[in-house]
């Protein structure tokens, strides 16, 4: 059962005033996620504690950073769950869990964090995950290294 | 764990996700909700026996911890006499 809409459009929108487009349909997520091209993060937002004391802070303080991935989406799970559900299926391989976050680099997952990843952490430790995969995954410096490394395993 | 109080009022473990070795071999991965009278209660559990598990527990948890957990039971209570030890699936990176 979803709740009233206007309980949870505070936990939207402070999502979506750090820059994040939400994505409420599948005809939504489809067109944010189906080209597959360049680096695209996916928060699972939730109406639970963990996201309220925990991932919705950390992501703020996290898209403060100077690098960020290049297409910032949201998924509201428990009230959107068509869309919740199709945002899902393009990561598919890791279980739902909610608040969750993906990032997503040309079509792939490389970075995921789990709730069990969030509970009982606090923001800036939360933050301090995504910032290290935004530094690994979506700077030319990093980009260029991980290349390297796929070279260099072959 | 991390000085943070997560849930006040509530055991320190409440919430969190759990990896609760058992006397029996079992392992169970679940939410810590409390302890009762009758052992600890997990929500949205994950359990791996050694006896009819595809790959040993090790592997099995390196797996939950990287892909998620894949519930097998809503709730789970284990007794005390079963619980030898409780660690986090995930303990907080420094």
């Amino acid at each position: 059962m979803t709740y009233h809409e206007m309980m949870v459009k505070p936990m939207r929108e402070e999502v979506t005033r750090s820059g994040v487009q939400e994505l409420r349909s599948v005809g939504d997520v489809d067109a944010a996620l189906g080209p597959g091209a360049g680096t695209v993060m996916v928060f699972v937002n939730s109406v639970c504690g963990c996201a309220a004391g925990g991932a919705r802070p950390a992501l703020a303080l996290a898209l403060q950073h100077a690098v960020r991935p290049q297409h910032l989406y949201t998924v509201f799970a428990g009230q959107d769950l068509d869309a919740t559900a199709r945002a899902r299926s393009y990561f598919a391989d890791y279980q739902p869990s909610s608040p969750s976050v993906a990032l997503l680099r040309d079509g792939e997952v490389v970075h995921f964090v789990h709730r069990h990843e969030i509970e009982g952490r606090p923001p800036a430790m939360l933050a301090a995950n995504l910032i290290a995969a935004f530094d690994r995954y979506c700077s030319p410096e990093g980009v260029a290294k991980s290349e390297a490394g796929l070279k260099a395993d072959g | 764990m991390t000085g943070m109080i997560f849930h006040p009022g509530h055991e320190e473990l409440h919430g969190i996700t759990v990896v609760v070795r058992g006397a029996s071999g079992r392992c169970w991965v679940g939410r810590y909700h409390e302890r009762t009278e009758r052992g600890i209660l997990l929500h949205d559990v994950a359990v791996h026996d050694p006896v009819t598990a595809p790959v040993d527990r090790d592997a099995w948890l390196a797996r939950l911890r990287k892909f998620g957990i894949k519930v097998d039971s809503k709730y789970v209570v284990i007794p005390d006499s079963e619980s030898v030890e409780i660690e986090l699936l995930q303990p907080p990176q420094p």
